[in-house]
C-alpha cells in the first residue's frame, strides 16, 4: 500500500493543529497575554523611572518570554492524549518524531511568533532602545522554537502523570538556561553598541541542534508516556 | 566479552559481586580520605595569597569532579539500560542520582564557605557555581521525575531519556555559563582550584580524589544492591541471598 | 468452534511468541503465544484486570513487552512499524476524535496519513457506516454509538487488513451491536483479521472465530 510522503503528512499535521487552534481563538492568546502582563509586573513592582527599566529591559522580556513558553508546553500533547488521537498517531504508518515536529511547528506558530510580534511593543513600554529591537526580534525567533522543542520533549515525557504538577517547569528551565543567557545577551549587546552577531550565531546553532535532536527525544519519551 | 556483559547484567550474579566489592571499596575510600584530609590539612604547604583558607579545596575540587563524573555515569547507565534493556543499568542510573546530588550540594557549599573569606561573600556568579548550580537543578529534575512515575518500567526509561537529554546540554550549559561570565565578571577575580599548584599540593588532592573515588563506587553499589533487591522481592535468589547471611 | 487443521496449511499473518509483560511488580502475563490467519477473528476474553487491553496495545506496537515478539506477515514488527501500522487499525478505549472537528475532517486526517486516497473514500465509508448526515457536525455533539460507528469508518477507509477492536460493544444498544457484528463478518468475508476483546460474546459465526481464554 502507498504510504503519502512526509511532507504531506507533516503539512497535513501542521494545517490540522492551526484549525484546530482557530476554533479557540480565545485561548490563543494565553501565552502571549502572559508575556505581556509579566513583562507588565516589573514596573510595577519596582519603579517606572525609565533609566532602571531600560537596564533590565533585556532580562525582563527574555525571563518572561521563557516564562510563556513553558506555560504554553503543558498544553502541548496533553489534549492529544486525552482524547486518543496521539495513540493514532503513533499507530499511524508516519514517523512519530516527524509528526511531533509539526506539532511544534503548528505550536511555534499559535505562541512562539505572536511573542516575536509583539516584543517591539513590549520593548517599547521597557524603554528598550530602538536599536536593540531589531537584534530582539531576530534572537526572539531563533530562541522561541528552541524553547518549545525543547519544552515539547519534556511535555512528551510527562504527559501522562497525574502528579505532573510543577515538574515540567523543573524539567525545561535547566535546559533551556543556555538559550536565556545567549538571548538576552544578544539584546544587551544590541544597546550598547556591540555587534551582536556572535550571540545570534550561537543560537542559531543551538536551534539547529535542537531541530535535528528534539524530534527523535519527543517521539521516545511520547512512546514512553503511552506505554 | 558479551557473554560476560549478560553475566553482570543477571541481578544475582551482580548482587555477590557487589557484596564482595564494596568492603574493599569502603576501606579503600576510608584510607584515602584520612591519609588525604592528613596531608591536605598538616603536610600541605601555606598558600601565599590565600593562606590556610585554599585547603577547603581538598574537598571542595573532589566533590566538584564527582558531581560531574556521576552524572556523565548516570547518563552512560541510563543509556545502557534504555538501549540493551538492561533493567540492572537502570537500578544503576537511579542509585548514582541522590549521590551525585550530594556531591554537587558539597561542592556548592564548600564553594560558598571559601567565597566568605575570599570575596567577602557567601554567594557569587562564578561561572564554576553557576554550572554547579545548574547541575544541581539536572539532578533534581531527574529525582523529581523519578519519584512522579509509579510503574518503575517506566520510570527507567523516561528518566534514562531525560539523563541522556541533560548529558548532552551539560558542555552547552558550561559554555554558556563560562561565555556570560567572562563578559560580565571582570578577570581580577581568582578562580577556585587554580591550574597552578605546587606539586607537594597536588598529590594530596589526587589522594582525596582517589578516595572519594572509592567511597563514590562502595555508596553506588550499595544503593544499586538495595534497588535490585528490592525490584525482585518476591524472586527465589534473593531469599536465598538474604538468609544466607 | 476452533477448528485449525483447514487453516495449518497457510501460515499465520500474524504472530506472537512468548509475550510477557509485567506492570509495576505485577506480572499481567507471560507465555503468550498466538496465531492469526487470513479471515480469522480471534476473541480475547477473561476477567477485569488480567491484561486484555495491555495484550492488545502490545500487539499494536504500543505496549513494550518484557521478552517476546510480535510478528506480522514473517517480519518481526518492532522492525517494519510503518508497514504494520499501514495494514492495522485500532479502536481502543478513546474514540480518538478531535470534539472541535467534524467526522468528515477527523477521518480525512487520519486517512491522509495513511493512503492516498480521495474524498469520496471517506464519505462512503462514511455512508457504509450509516452517517451521511451526521459527518459534517462537530464530533462533540455525536453519541457514544455514532462515535464507535466513525472509528469503524475509519478502519473500513484506511483498507486496513487487520483490525483490532478493544471492547467495541461499550455503550452500545442492540442495534449498535448488531452493526458492530455485521461490520466484523464483512471484514472476515474479505480476508481481514479481527483481534477482539470484548466481555460480552459477539454475533460473529462461522469456523473462522478462535476464542482465547486469559486468566
Amino acid at each position: 500500500m502507498d504510504i503519502p510522503g512526509l511532507g504531506t503528512a507533516f503539512i497535513l499535521q501542521v494545517r490540522r493543529d492551526l484549525q484546530l487552534a482557530f476554533r479557540h481563538v480565545g485561548q490563543l492568546a494565553n501565552p502571549l497575554m502572559f508575556f505581556i502582563m509579566v513583562t507588565t509586573l516589573f514596573p510595577l513592582a519596582l519603579n517606572p523611572m525609565p533609566r532602571l527599566l531600560e537596564a533590565i529591559a533585556p532580562g525582563v522580556l527574555w525571563v518572561a518570554a521563557l516564562l510563556a513558553s513553558l506555560l504554553a508546553a503543558e498544553g502541548l500533547f496533553r489534549q492529544d492524549v486525552d482524547d486518543g488521537t496521539m495513540e493514532q498517531l503513533a499507530l499511524s504508518p508516519q514517523p512519530l518524531a516527524l509528526m511531533l515536529l509539526a506539532k511544534t511547528v503548528a505550536h511555534w506558530l499559535i505562541t512562539g511568533l505572536p511573542l516575536v510580534i509583539m516584543s517591539p511593543v513590549v520593548g517599547y513600554a521597557l524603554f528598550l532602545p530602538r536599536d536593540a529591537v531589531p537584534t530582539t526580534m531576530i534572537a526572539l525567533a531563533l530562541a522561541t522554537p528552541i524553547l518549545n522543542l525543547v519544552g515539547g520533549s519534556m511535555a512528551a515525557l510527562t504527559v501522562g502523570l497525574r502528579r505532573g504538577g510543577g515538574l515540567l517547569s523543573l524539567l525545561i528551565l535547566p535546559i533551556v538556561m543556555p538559550v536565556l543567557i545567549f538571548g538576552a545577551r544578544a539584546t544587551d549587546m544590541a544597546m550598547t553598541g556591540v555587534d551582536p552577531a556572535g550571540a545570534l550565531y550561537l543560537l542559531a546553532a543551538l536551534l539547529l541542534l535542537a531541530v535535528s535532536l528534539t524530534p527523535f527525544a519527543m517521539a521516545a519519551a511520547m512512546r514512553i508516556s503511552l506505554d | 566479552m558479551w557473554t560476560w556483559f549478560h553475566k553482570l547484567g543477571s541481578p544475582p550474579h551482580f548482587y555477590r559481586i557487589a557484596t564482595r566489592l564494596t568492603p574493599w571499596f569502603g576501606w579503600a575510600a576510608l584510607l584515602l580520605i584520612v591519609a588525604g584530609v592528613y596531608g591536605g590539612l598538616y603536610v600541605a604547604p601555606t598558600d601565599y595569597q590565600q593562606l590556610d583558607g585554599f585547603r577547603i579545596i581538598y574537598v571542595h575540587v573532589p566533590s566538584a569532579s564527582l558531581s560531574l563524573f556521576i552524572y556523565v555515569n548516570m547518563a552512560l547507565a541510563a543509556a545502557a539500560g534504555l538501549i540493551w534493556r538492561i533493567k540492572l543499568a537502570h537500578a544503576i542510573a537511579a542509585a548514582c542520582a541522590p549521590i551525585g546530588a550530594s556531591f554537587t550540594f558539597l561542592a556548592l557549599a564548600t564553594g560558598s564557605i571559601w567565597a566568605k573569606p575570599m570575596w567577602g561573600t557567601w554567594w557569587v556568579w562564578d561561572a564554576r557555581l553557576t554550572s554547579e548550580l545548574v547541575l544541581l537543578f539536572l539532578y533534581f529534575g531527574f529525582m523529581a521525575l523519578r519519584a512522579a512515575i509509579d510503574d518503575e518500567n517506566r520510570a527507567d526509561r523516561a528518566s534514562a531519556l531525560l539523563a541522556i537529554i541533560g548529558v548532552i546540554n551539560v558542555p552547552i550549559i558550561k559554555y554558556s555559563v563560562d561565555w556570560w561570565n567572562t563578559l560580565h565578571q571582570p578577570a581580577t577575580i581568582s578562580k577556585l582550584g587554580k591550574p597552578s599548584m605546587d606539586s607537594d599540593m597536588l598529590i594530596w588532592l589526587l589522594i582525596m580524589l582517589a578516595g572519594f573515588m572509592c567511597y563514590f563506587v562502595a555508596v553506588v553499589l550499595t544503593r544499586a544492591k538495595a534497588e535490585v533487591l528490592q525490584r525482585a522481592r518476591d524472586q527465589k535468589w534473593v531469599r536465598q541471598a538474604l538468609e544466607g547471611k | 468452534m476452533e477448528n485449525t487443521s483447514r487453516e495449518d496449511s497457510k501460515a499465520p499473518l500474524l504472530e506472537a511468541h512468548d509475550l510477557e509483560l509485567w506492570r509495576g511488580d505485577r506480572r499481567l502475563f507471560e507465555g503468550i503465544s498466538l496465531a492469526v490467519h487470513e479471515s480469522e477473528l480471534l476473541h480475547i476474553t477473561g476477567p477485569n484486570g488480567c491484561g486484555k487491553t495491555s495484550l492488545l496495545r502490545v500487539l499494536c506496537g504500543l505496549t513494550l513487552p518484557e521478552t517476546g515478539k510480535v510478528i506480522w506477515k514473517g517480519r518481526q514488527v518492532a522492525r517494519s512499524r510503518a508497514d504494520y501500522h499501514s495494514e492495522m487499525c485500532y479502536v481502543g478505549h478513546r474514540e480518538s476524535l478531535k470534539a472541535d472537528l467534524s467526522a468528515y475532517e477527523n477521518l480525512g486526517f487520519d486517512l491522509g496519513l495513511r493512503r492516498d486516497a480521495g474524498t469520496e473514500v471517506i464519505r462512503s465509508a462514511l455512508e457504509e457506516v450509516g452517517l451521511t448526515r451526521a459527518a459534517d457536525v462537530p464530533s462533540r455533539s455525536l453519541s457514544a454509538g455514532q462515535k464507535r460507528r466513525v472509528s469503524i469508518a475509519r478502519c473500513l477507509a484506511s483498507k486496513a487488513r487487520l483490525w483490532v477492536l478493544d471492547e467495541p460493544y461499550t455503550n452500545l444498544d442492540v442495534a449498535g451491536r448488531e452493526f458492530v457484528d455485521e461490520m466484523m463478518t464483512r471484514h472476515l468475508q474479505n480476508d481481514g483479521l479481527v483481534l477482539l476483546v470484548a466481555h460480552q460474546s459477539h454475533g460473529v459465526a462461522g469456523h473462522t472465530v478462535r476464542q482465547m481464554e486469559m486468566a
